[in-house]
């Protein structure tokens, strides 16, 4: 069977060799790198511009950025037909191309968080691995923990007034270098997209902008979901904890945080999507009014065949919405986990309708193609290019998070200033 | 006693002086200079489709399916045949059933997913066939976004693909504008029309120039003045698909209508 066959359906006339070749991991691509973008963005806007209100949800967004680092690729090399040369867009880059830049800002990137989260927790390592080297007496996992530790702090175990006073520094150098990286990785992404000129609905400079400011929008909402979802478990252990006598804040300390963290955090997240759905209604309307010749297929596209997925989905339920919902006085913990969450599927489906919605016509602009996600594999193909393959993409940064949490604590911490 | 900065400082030093003579070397290879030089190639290859000549037989992708090695039954092709048929209402129905490998046997449209349209012959403006095969473009896209380098240009302006180094990303597929890249349902890599490369190089003409039995296909070498396929383009009036794209496509029409795509 050829690639592309067992989820397209074709109408009127479409090329032969056409058929719907990027498909849902493509989707989840931009996604994914726009939540890793977002969460960093987030985080520098305490880190750089001193935003006090954001310092609890900075760490975690920061942290929450270097687990989701690794999952911008997986949904590449799960949608590549040879995953085992994808390396070789870092080894043998042909520049002409969008994506060779790939290797170069995703590597930048990554360096870039992983030296700001090794300066933001430089003291935690110090303080842990000497806690651990002073005890007498240490179990195997304990001895493991301490090598952990003593390795990550690299030797640098100064902790004096002076060498901290550098670590925070060097975190707000990051910060403010991490900014322009973190919109390139995602605004590339988006050139990928705006650049190609065979593609009647991609090709506007205008993406490359339109990705980067849904980017930020749908780090935030993550963020601030995910949050809200951890001091709720906090706040269940907490109780727990009261119950056994040993808690060591009360829940409602905890929940006057949380609030004020969220509340300030959503503002700026109704900022970027002003920002972010200006520019998507720019283009649509200036495509509508320039109407040149691929207008009439593209019509059919956005306001027949695509319509619930573009006007309801995205438009309506994905940023009107929230949008009404974050703007009524009085935010309260759930409305804005439900703003954000429907935020989310708002960013997930304007990439699925940049994605699939550009592939839904032929270029021959006289045919139709219909994608049917493959829900139920029945071969790897219909998997990793399927929901469940899609799925696993999801989920890995949670676990990864869960994972990194363990070694760089991101509750309950006054270290940093 | 050596100090951590100095071990990062000398580190550095020599990994920066292994890379130097090795990027030098890589510079000023010879072939590679060779090849990339643009000017006096002595052979450009080109094509002229003559539309006023095609029957719609599928001879030509028969022969290209056979020659080229794409899975017979496969719905893909190097190269395809349109029809189009025009009605009095000024409709334009266009198909191009299993890539017109076998031809048009039926006079009803395909619309896709097994869905025919009947036209009756009175209702005919007129109809014709359009072959499509891989442009050669002097400008080509597909290479411009391959992001491995794995789809180049020969000196003689035919596009090819390293099987071996292609990465499967797809990005070339989405880049060309006239859709004749696909891939492969055996090597899974990217695949596309490349004039018979192994057989134009030879002195060969392609699979489908050869099958074809009207002569509406040609291939040619546009640099030499007194090849047949030179003079038709240099002489007559042809058309390129697609102008408005920049790609600088160097397969020709005779008689291409506003209707193709």
């Amino acid at each position: 069977m050829v690639h592309g066959e067992a989820w397209t359906l074709k109408e009127f006339f479409v090329y032969p060799n056409e058929y719907i070749y990027w498909t849902i991991q493509i989707v989840m691509y931009p996604f994914m790198t726009g939540l890793v973008a977002g969460a960093f963005v987030l985080s520098s806007l305490y880190h750089v511009f001193g935003v006090k209100q954001l310092k609890e949800i900075a760490r975690f967004s920061l942290v929450f950025s270097f687990a989701l680092l690794p999952v911008a690729m997986m949904p590449l090399m799960l949608h590549l037909q040879q995953p085992q040369r994808g390396f070789e867009v870092m080894m043998t880059p042909h520049f002409t191309s969008a994506i060779a830049a790939f290797g170069i800002v995703f590597s930048t990137y990554g360096m870039i968080v992983a030296s700001e989260l090794w300066f933001v927790y430089r003291r935690h390592f110090v303080t842990t691995a000497a806690g651990l080297g002073g005890k007498a007496s240490r179990s195997k996992i304990e001895q493991a923990w301490f090598l952990l530790y003593s390795v990550l702090t690299l030797g640098a175990r100064d902790l004096g007034e002076e060498s901290l006073a550098r670590d925070e520094k060097a975190v707000r150098v990051l910060a403010a270098v991490g900014i322009p990286v973190a919109c390139f990785l995602h605004g590339y992404a988006g050139f990928i997209f705006g650049s190609v000129k065979a593609n009647a609905l991609w090709m506007t400079p205008l993406m490359p902008v339109i990705f980067i400011c849904s980017a930020v929008v749908s780090g935030i909402a993550l963020c601030i979901l995910t949050y809200i979802a951890t001091m709720e478990i906090r706040k269940l252990v907490l109780s727990w904890q009261r119950k056994h006598g040993r808690a060591l804040e009360t829940k409602e300390e905890l929940k006057s945080a949380e609030i004020q963290v969220v509340r300030m955090t959503s503002r700026y997240l109704i900022m970027f999507l002003v920002l972010a759905i200006t520019l998507e209604l720019l283009d649509l309307i200036f495509r509508g009014y320039t109407a040149v010749k691929s207008w009439d297929i593209l019509r059919s596209v956005i306001y027949g065949r695509d319509f619930v997925n573009i006007f309801i989905l995205q438009y309506g339920l994905g940023n009107l919405v929230p949008f009404i919902l974050f703007l009524i006085p009085g935010l309260s913990i759930r409305r804005a986990a439900a703003g954000c969450a429907l935020v989310l599927l708002g960013v997930f489906m304007m990439r699925w309708n940049v994605v699939i919605g550009g592939q839904a016509f032929s270029s021959s602009f006289a045919g139709f193609m219909h994608y049917q996600l493959p829900i139920w594999p029945d071969s790897f193909e219909t998997f990793k290019e399927g929901l469940f393959g899609a799925l696993m993409v999801g989920i890995t940064p949670f676990v990864l998070f869960w994972l990194v949490t363990w070694v760089l604590p991101v509750f309950g911490r006054n270290d940093s200033r | 006693m050596i100090t951590r900065r100095r071990f990062c400082k000398n580190a550095l030093l020599v990994a920066g002086g292994i890379a130097m003579p090795l990027a030098a070397l890589e510079w000023f290879d010879p072939k590679r200079l060779h090849a990339e030089r643009k000017d006096a190639a002595p052979v450009r290859w080109g094509f002229l489709v003559d539309t006023y000549k095609c029957v719609g037989c599928g001879m030509c992708v028969k022969a290209c399916k056979i020659e080229n090695e794409t899975p017979y039954d496969a719905d893909v092709s190097r190269t395809w045949v349109e029809r189009y048929i025009v009605t009095k209402d000024g409709r334009t129905h266009i198909d191009s059933p299993k890539a017109a490998r076998d031809g048009f046997i039926d006079k009803r449209v395909d619309l896709g997913e097994g869905r025919m349209e009947t036209i009756r012959d009175e209702d005919i403006e007129k109809a014709f066939f359009v072959p499509k095969l891989c442009n050669q473009c002097d400008n080509p896209p597909c290479v411009q976004v391959c992001p491995v380098g794995a789809t180049y240009q020969a000196a003689d302006g035919v596009v090819l693909v390293d099987r071996s180094w292609c990465i499967g990303c797809g990005y070339c597929i989405m880049g060309c504008p006239y859709g004749v890249r696909f891939f492969h349902p055996v090597y899974h890599v990217a695949e596309k029309c490349n004039f018979c490369y192994h057989r134009i190089s030879k002195g060969m003409k392609t699979a489908c120039v050869d099958a074809c039995p009207f002569g509406a296909r040609l291939v040619g070498n546009l640099r030499n003045p007194d090849d047949p396929v030179t003079k038709v383009i240099m002489s007559e009036r042809v058309a390129v698909l697609k102008e408005e794209y920049g790609t600088k496509p160097q397969v020709f029409y005779r008689g291409l209508s506003r209707e193709v795509r």
